[in-house]
C-alpha cells in the first residue's frame, strides 16, 4: 500500500504530510535535505505504527515557509504547530539529524506536547573538543561520502526522478539545505543543552557508529543532559543518515522503543 | 568617461606551491603565511600607490572589503580611506565598499561613510555590496538564507539614517534601535552617492535602476567575459525605461602599459599569472552557502545555460574563467597590456561597447611591486587617460559623481607627503 498525502496549514504556513501504517502514531521530521521522496525506512517503520512524515518549512513539501522564520525559537513554534495540525500532539515525535534538532526544541519547550522522543543523530550540540562537520560548506560531490556508508545512498535520495522538473527540483534541493542552514547558522550549536532538562518524556537516541557529521559521542551528553529516561542506542555501519544506510535497524529500533 | 585607480591589495608573497600545497586563499588560508613584519611594508607600498595613482590625476581611488582574504588585505576599507582622505585633496574616494548587512547596527556604516564625507570634504563615494560568501557567510559567519533580507534592511536604516533630521526609532525585522540619530552627518547632500556592486542577476539590476545607484560589475575576468553581464544590464534597462546614461555603470579591468607591446607582454607575465594562479585559488565549498543566490538567480542560471550557449556562440564571447597562463590570460581578456595607444585604443572601444562611463582599473594585481605599479600608473595618466577623457562628456551628465565643498571652504590639510618626491 502507498502512503497518503495531505495538505495542512498551521498559522499561516503549509505542509505536507505523508502517512502509512496503523496504531501509535508517530509524527517524523526528516533529515539533511528533507524528503524529496518516500524512503524505505518509512515502509519498515509503518508496519510498527501509523508514520505521519510532516515536512518542516523549507524542506520539500514545506513551501518557502522558512522565509518567515528568522529564529530557532519561531522555527521550533512552527514545527510544534505543524505536529499538532497533523493530529499527532501527545504522540511519539521523531527527529533525525537536522529534524531532530526542532524534535529537541519542540519536546523542551513544550513538554506536554510529546508522548514519547526518538532522536535520531540530531543537530544542536557542540563540542570545541570535537565539532560536528560543516555540512554546508562542502564540494557537491562529497556529501553523499560525508553523509553516508553506503555508497550512493545520499545521491540517490536526492536524484530527481524521471517525471521531475529539470529546472525546479535542483533548486528545492538548495532550499532544503537554505532551511536547515536557516536556524543552524553558521556551526549548528542550538545550545540546547541548557533546555535538555525539561525533556521529560522516554527518549530513544540513535547514533550511527560511523556518523561522520554530528560525533557519535555527543549520544552520551544527550544521555546525562535529558531529564526523562534514555536509551542510547548505535546502529552498526551506519552514517549520519542511518536511515538511509540501515533502515530496517533504524525502524527496528523504533518499534522497541515505542513497544516498551 | 572617469578613470578610477583601483587597489585590492594582495598579499604579494604567497609561496610558489600555493595552489599545490593550500586548499584555499580565501577563509582558512593558514595564518602560517602571513608576515605581519612583512604586511608593514604592503600596506605602505599599496598606500602610497594609492597617493600616486590621486597624484597622477586619477578621478577616483578605490578600495575594497573582504576578510580572511589572501588577495584582499582591507577587512576594514574605511581605515584606509580615512588615511587618504587626509594626504589626497581633489581625487574622489571610493569605498567599494561596506558589506552592510554585516555590521551590527547597520548604522557603524551610516557613521563611518559620513565620518570619512566629513574629513574628505565631501569627496565620498559610498558603496553597497551584499558581500562574496567567502566573506560574509563563512568568514564572518553571516546566515546566507537571511543575508539578503538584511542587506535590504540595512540599506534603507542607513539611508534614513543619513537623510532623517530628527531622531527616530527603527523597528526592522532584523535591527531595533530606539535611537538613530548619527553624528556626523554627510557633507554631501541628501547623501554620498551610492554604488552596488554586483554580480549578474536580474534583481540587482531593477534594484539599482529603481534606487538610482551605480551597477558595477566588478569581474575579474575582463571585458570579453564581461561583456554578457553588461549587455543584459543595458537590455534591462531599456525594458524598465531608463536611459542609457552610461554612468549609471561601471566595470573593472586589469591593465598592463608599456612604452612597447613586447616590454608589456613581459612587464606583467608574473603578477597576472601570481593573481590568475594563487591569488584566485579558492575552495569551491566556500562558494555557494544554500540562501546565498536567489532562486529566481539560480532559475534563471539553470534556464538560461542553454540560451546562453547560443548566445555566446552569437556574440562570439564565450570565454574561459579558468585560465592560468599567461598567453590565456591576455586571449581571454583578463588583463589587457601593450603600448599606451594599444591600451588606450582597446579601453575606448570597450567602454563604447559595453556603455560604461566609470571604469575601474586595476594598474596593481598580484605580487606587482611598487616600482612598476607606479611606472605603470604614471604610463597610464600621461599616455592612455587623455586619450580616453573625452568619451561621453559630451552626451552625458555623470549623476552619480561626489559634490565635494567649494575649495575655498575645505581645510588647510597639512599631512606629511613624503612619497610624491620620490
Amino acid at each position: 500500500m502507498d502512503h497518503s498525502e495531505t495538505i495542512i496549514s498551521a498559522h499561516g504556513i503549509e505542509s505536507r504530510v505523508w502517512r502509512k501504517g496503523s496504531g501509535p502514531k508517530l509524527a517524523y521530521l526528516a533529515g539533511f535535505a528533507g524528503l524529496p521522496k518516500w524512503i524505505p525506512m518509512l515502509d519498515a517503520l509503518a508496519t510498527h505504527c501509523e508514520v505521519n512524515a510532516i515536512s518542516l518549512p523549507g524542506f520539500p513539501g514545506g513551501g518557502r515557509g522558512h522565509l518567515q522564520l528568522d529564529s530557532l525559537f519561531e522555527f521550533a513554534l512552527a514545527t510544534h504547530d505543524l505536529v499538532a495540525a497533523a493530529g499527532c500532539r501527545g504522540a511519539t515525535l521523531m527527529g533525525a539529524s537536522v529534524g531532530g534538532a526542532l524534535a529537541m526544541e519542540v519536546a523542551a519547550i513544550w513538554p506536554d506536547s510529546v508522548g514519547k522522543l526518538v532522536l535520531q543523530s540530531p543537530f544542536g550540540l557542540y563540542d570545541d573538543a570535537n565539532p560536528p562537520t560543516d555540512p554546508w560548506a562542502q564540494r557537491g560531490d562529497k556529501v553523499d561520502a560525508l553523509m553516508c556508508e553506503t555508497e550512493g545512498a545520499y545521491n540517490a535520495l536526492i536524484a530527481a526522478p524521471g517525471n521531475a522538473d529539470a529546472v525546479e527540483w535542483p533548486i528545492e534541493t538548495v532550499r532544503a539545505r537554505e532551511a536547515s542552514a536557516r536556524y543552524l547558522w553558521p556551526n549548528s550549536a542550538t545550545h540546547v543543552e541548557k533546555r535538555l532538562g525539561r525533556i521529560v518524556c522516554p527518549t530513544l537516541v540513535l547514533w550511527g557508529d560511523a556518523d561522520k557529521v554530528q560525533p557519535p559521542g555527543y549520544a552520551g551528553a544527550l544521555r546525562d543532559g535529558i531529564a526523562g529516561p534514555v536509551t542510547v542506542e548505535t546502529i552498526a555501519g551506519a552514517g549520519h543518515m542511518a536511515e538511509l544506510d540501515r533502515p530496517d535497524a533504524v525502524a527496528d529500533a523504533v518499534a522497541r522503543f515505542l513497544r516498551a | 568617461m572617469k578613470l578610477m585607480w583601483f587597489h585590492l591589495m594582495p598579499y604579494t608573497e604567497l609561496p610558489d606551491d600555493f595552489r599545490d600545497n593550500h586548499p584555499s586563499v580565501w577563509v582558512d588560508i593558514h595564518s602560517s603565511l602571513f608576515d605581519p613584519q612583512r604586511a608593514h611594508h604592503m600596506y605602505n607600498d599599496f598606500m602610497d600607490e594609492l597617493e600616486f595613482a590621486a597624484d597622477c590625476g586619477f578621478d577616483a581611488i578605490c578600495v575594497n572589503e573582504h576578510h580572511s582574504n589572501g588577495y584582499g588585505l582591507m577587512p576594514s576599507p574605511n581605515l584606509i580611506a580615512s588615511s587618504l582622505a587626509r594626504r589626497t585633496k581633489d581625487t574622489a574616494l571610493c569605498v567599494m565598499g561596506n558589506s552592510i548587512a554585516l555590521y551590527n547596527p547597520p548604522t557603524r556604516v551610516a557613521e563611518e561613510f559620513a565620518m570619512l564625507d566629513c574629513i574628505s570634504g565631501g569627496r565620498l563615494i559610498a558603496g553597497f555590496p551584499v558581500g562574496s560568501p567567502m566573506d560574509t557567510c563563512f568568514a564572518l559567519g553571516q546566515n546566507p538564507s537571511m543575508l539578503r533580507q538584511r542587506y535590504l534592511e540595512a540599506h534603507d536604516l542607513i539611508m534614513k539614517a543619513w537623510t532623517e533630521k530628527d531622531t527616530f526609532a527603527f523597528n526592522g525585522r532584523f535591527n531595533q534601535q530606539r535611537y538613530v540619530n548619527i553624528w556626523p552627518r554627510p557633507v554631501q547632500r541628501p547623501h554620498p552617492p551610492v554604488w552596488v556592486p554586483g554580480g549578474g542577476s536580474v534583481e540587482t539590476w531593477r534594484w539599482c535602476a529603481e534606487m538610482e545607484y551605480v551597477y558595477c560589475y566588478l569581474s575579474y575576468y575582463g571585458y570579453k567575459a564581461g561583456m554578457q553581464t553588461m549587455m543584459g544590464f543595458w537590455d534591462e534597462m531599456k525594458r524598465i525605461g531608463k536611459d542609457m546614461n552610461p554612468y549609471r555603470a561601471g566595470f573593472l579591468q586589469f591593465v598592463g602599459v608599456a612604452e612597447t607591446e613586447q616590454e608589456a607582454y613581459d612587464l606583467y607575465r608574473e603578477p597576472a599569472e601570481y593573481f590568475y594562479g594563487r591569488c584566485l585559488h579558492v575552495d569551491p565549498r566556500f562558494a555557494m552557502p544554500p540562501g546565498y543566490t536567489t532562486e529566481a538567480t539560480q532559475r534563471a542560471g539553470i534556464e538560461s545555460q542553454v540560451g546562453r550557449a547560443a548566445k555566446e556562440q552569437r556574440t562570439n564571447i564565450a570565454v574561459s574563467k579558468s585560465a592560468r597562463e599567461y598567453d590565456a590570460i591576455l586571449d581571454n581578456g583578463y588583463v589587457i597590456t601593450g603600448t599606451p595607444d594599444q591600451v588606450a585604443e582597446r579601453l575606448r572601444a570597450i567602454a563604447k561597447e559595453m556603455n560604461v562611463g566609470h571604469l575601474m582599473l586595476l594598474l596593481q594585481f598580484g605580487n606587482m611591486s611598487k616600482q612598476l605599479t607606479q611606472y605603470n600608473t604614471k604610463l597610464f595618466a600621461e599616455k592612455v587617460m587623455p586619450q580616453l577623457r573625452d568619451l561621453f562628456d559630451d552626451e552625458w551628465e555623470d549623476h552619480w559623481w561626489p559634490t565635494p565643498m567649494a575649495d575655498e571652504n575645505r581645510a588647510k590639510v597639512s599631512a606629511p607627503r613624503m612619497m610624491a618626491a620620490e
